[in-house]
């Protein structure tokens, strides 16, 4: 099966449209990124900026709600938390919470977005339009009807079994064709498989109503279904799944130049694939299983980091470690001013910003591999 | 994927053959002649040997439209036999089975045929029309936008039946507009188009998810079993709306379906053959449009039968084409036997909504077709 896939990806280096990303002028989608001279400063004072929004995001989302909080107020009771303060406990119990899931959750997407691009080569790889976070939701809603799973340790390992499932299924899919895996192919096999996964939760949510009235909270992508309880013991995996993504975006890079060259610098592709793998596994399961399945952050995160830092994987990892965070984050606030008095959830307002960088990228003139 | 032949083969093995043994000494004409008379021969026999085929195949696919029609007109907790059957569809029955099968069950397997074939042709025509397999209605988000207008008028603005149809129709009609112009860039390319479909088909389950979550629980419960899909409660007003849309855009489909054929062979081609390509997309996708709107409309979004009838009724017929009967009968078949399934899976007299039955055989389906009919690449 490995044998298999290895060759018809290794068809892929002779299929155009599939350039080397170390090659700028032969790749129209980044024909915008830095030449070399100046890649170290932009990408220096691009680290900074990115630092700064990420602070921005987390400091609006601790201010920016229905009630009015002042910043001093919201600073006095991270110092000295005070529960007989309505304040205080709004921002302890409330703000805070959903902050730290937006950040975790927007890490882990943003991480799983950027080895996917870069381990299938494709520029419209995301955890949620290749349908990872759809087989993440099944498994999850099959185990919280028909194994009466409840709490976020039990039912992350049915998030990973099914992102599991899911992955291997769309990069069997893409893998197998004659041409490799399209753009095109990936990502229609993604929305496929999402419709049919969507298809068989409806199945299960129709015969238990209890499942689904849980159900639809999350599956809207709310950061504040779950609360900090649920969050906080997933945040190991996403750890290791950070780290497993640290020590991939060097094969990565090797990955890029096509699979014979890649081979020729001695890189192991198999342990290159199993690493991103596992990585891509945890990260998409335990962001799924703590805020839904969430679609485009994966997507828009690493094409902006890409923007910056041109095609250094180690770059492009690092920085999008950064803004996925950010982008989470800061939709989750978007969500809460538009709204006001009410609130609309972080998923829908990242789709509804992230289908529009689908829609531009789509409409490049020619969609260049990666 | 085996016995099918890729799109465009027949020219292919035409012009092949013409580059026959033949020799110089012969005079050219004749040799042209000669080959030209020899190509005619071996394509008349093949054609009617094609044909043979699909004829036995749509005769195989009525005669088990018939037997599933009569089992859903006769079986049920009032069972009829054959011939009381028979009396009763001829008028002569008792009040009684004049009112379970004329009232009750005919109007329901109807609209079970009619919605069956309309959704089976908008597949055929979306996934023909783009040049990809997996670019049905129910995958780049047309009635995808259908289920949203649909669940917004039930749950936000309280409406009824027949407004909760039209609200459905105007979103699929809407959304495939919106799309279209998305994809349009001097022209519409296959692929664009399905990208930008992906694009706003998870725009819109994050629309229907948000939709879910705010409405009260008993009212989400009832947008849930609409988005399924069922054909329970069938009125003779929604199945005369389906059948006259069909009476209409099914001849100008056959109509069309040379220049599909020339579609098929791609934009160049297609001009060179004196085909508009770009107009013959937009009204075929137009039609296709109408079709699957006007089914979402009378029965909610029916998972996959969309999806998978035309991939069905390729793998039978064995042409590259588009099988227009084979389709739609295909199509009704899936949604009367899903149908009858539905009724009688579950013991007693509880009933599953059809789509249930669909959407429980279509999706791992789906799944088995993206992993074979790729091995061939046609997933692009």
């Amino acid at each position: 099966m490995t044998r298999t896939s290895t060759e018809s990806v290794a068809r892929d280096v002779a299929a155009p449209g599939l350039n080397p990303v170390g090659n700028p002028a032969a790749n129209p989608v980044h024909n915008s990124a830095p030449s070399p001279r100046t890649r170290p400063r932009r990408v220096i004072i691009g680290f900074a900026l990115a630092l700064a929004l990420l602070v921005l995001a987390i400091v609006a989302s601790l201010v920016v709600g229905t009630r009015e909080i002042a910043l001093g107020t919201v600073l006095d009771a991270l110092a000295n938390p005070d529960r007989a303060k309505t304040d205080h406990t709004v921002i302890l119990d409330l703000r805070v919470p959903r902050t730290v899931v937006g950040l975790l959750a927007g890490l882990a997407l943003g991480l799983a977005g950027g080895l996917m691009q870069g381990v299938t080569r494709n520029p419209l790889a995301d955890p949620g339009l290749l349908g990872v976070n759809a087989g993440a939701s099944l498994f999850v809603v099959a185990g919280i009807a028909w194994f009466g799973v409840t709490s976020s340790l039990g039912y992350v390992w049915f998030a990973f079994i099914g992102a599991a499932v899911a992955a291997t299924i769309v990069y069997l899919i893409g893998s197998l064709g004659r041409e490799g895996a399209t753009p095109v192919k990936l990502a229609l096999a993604g929305t496929a498989l999402t419709a049919a996964f969507t298809s068989l939760i409806t199945i299960v949510l129709l015969a238990d109503s209890e499942t689904f009235d849980r159900y639809r909270f999350w599956a809207a992508g709310s950061l504040v279904a779950r609360g900090l309880d649920a969050a906080l013991p997933l945040a190991p995996f996403i750890l290791v799944g950070a780290i497993l993504a640290i020590v991939a975006a060097r094969m990565l890079n090797a990955l890029a130049l096509g699979n014979d060259l890649a081979r020729g610098l001695g890189q192991n592709l198999i342990t290159a694939r199993i690493v991103c793998a596992v990585a891509i596994v945890l990260l998409c399961g335990s962001a799924t299983a703590m805020a839904g399945p969430i679609v485009f952050v994966g997507l828009a995160v690493p094409h902006v980091a890409r923007w910056i830092t041109g095609p250094d994987y180690r770059l492009i990892i690092a920085f999008s470690a950064l803004f996925g965070p950010t982008l989470l984050v800061a939709a989750d606030v978007l969500g809460r001013v538009i709204a006001r008095p009410g609130e609309i959830e972080a998923g829908l307002v990242v789709a509804f910003l992230g289908a529009p960088v689908l829609i531009a990228l789509v409409r490049r003139v020619k969609l260049a591999g990666l | 994927m085996r016995g099918t032949v890729q799109p465009g083969a027949h020219p292919g093995t035409m012009s092949g053959s013409t580059r026959g043994p033949a020799t110089v000494a012969d005079g050219p004409a004749r040799v042209a002649a000669s080959v030209l008379k020899a190509d005619a021969a071996l394509l008349a026999h093949a054609r009617a040997q094609r044909s043979r085929r699909e004829r036995r195949i749509v005769l195989g696919l009525l005669g088990a439209l018939v037997i599933v029609g009569a089992f859903s007109l006769a079986v049920g907790a009032y069972s009829l036999s054959v011939p009381d059957l028979l009396r009763t569809l001829a008028g002569q029955g008792t009040q009684s089975e004049n009112f379970i099968v004329l009232s009750l069950r005919l109007p329901r397997l109807t609209l079970a045929v009619l919605v069956g074939v309309a959704f089976a042709i908008s597949g055929a025509v979306f996934q023909t029309v783009l040049r990809n397999p997996l670019a049905s209605p129910d995958i780049i988000g047309v009635t995808g936008g259908a289920s949203a207008a649909a669940v917004f008028g039930m749950l936000v603005l309280g409406f009824g039946a027949v407004a909760t149809s039209l609200a459905a129709f105007a979103g699929a009609v809407i959304v495939a507009c919106v799309i279209y112009l998305l994809a349009w860039r001097g022209g519409v390319v296959g692929y664009r188009f399905v990208l930008i479909g992906v694009g706003v088909a998870f725009m819109v389950q994050g629309l229907l998810g948000y939709l879910l979550s705010r409405a009260a629980r008993n009212d989400a419960q009832g947008a849930l079993l609409w988005l399924v899909g069922s054909v329970s409660g069938a009125r003779w007003q929604d199945i005369s709306v389906v059948a006259v849309v069909l009476l209409v855009l099914l001849p100008i489909i056959r109509l069309l379906s040379g220049r599909l054929r020339a579609l098929q062979l791609g934009d160049d081609l297609a001009r060179s053959l004196g085909v508009d390509a770009e107009r013959t997309r937009l009204v075929l996708l137009v039609i296709a449009v109408a079709l699957a709107a006007t089914a979402t409309a009378a029965v909610g979004p029916l998972a996959f039968v969309a999806f998978v009838a035309a991939p069905i009724a390729r793998r039978a017929v064995g042409s590259g084409g588009l099988d227009l009967i084979p389709t739609a009968l295909i199509g009704a078949l899936i949604t009367t036997v899903a149908d009858f399934a539905a009724q009688h899976v579950l013991p007693g007299q509880l009933e599953l909504p059809a789509g249930i039955i669909t959407g429980a055989i279509g999706a791992p389906y789906l799944l088995w077709l993206l992993a074979t009919s790729n091995k061939t690449g046609k997933g692009a």
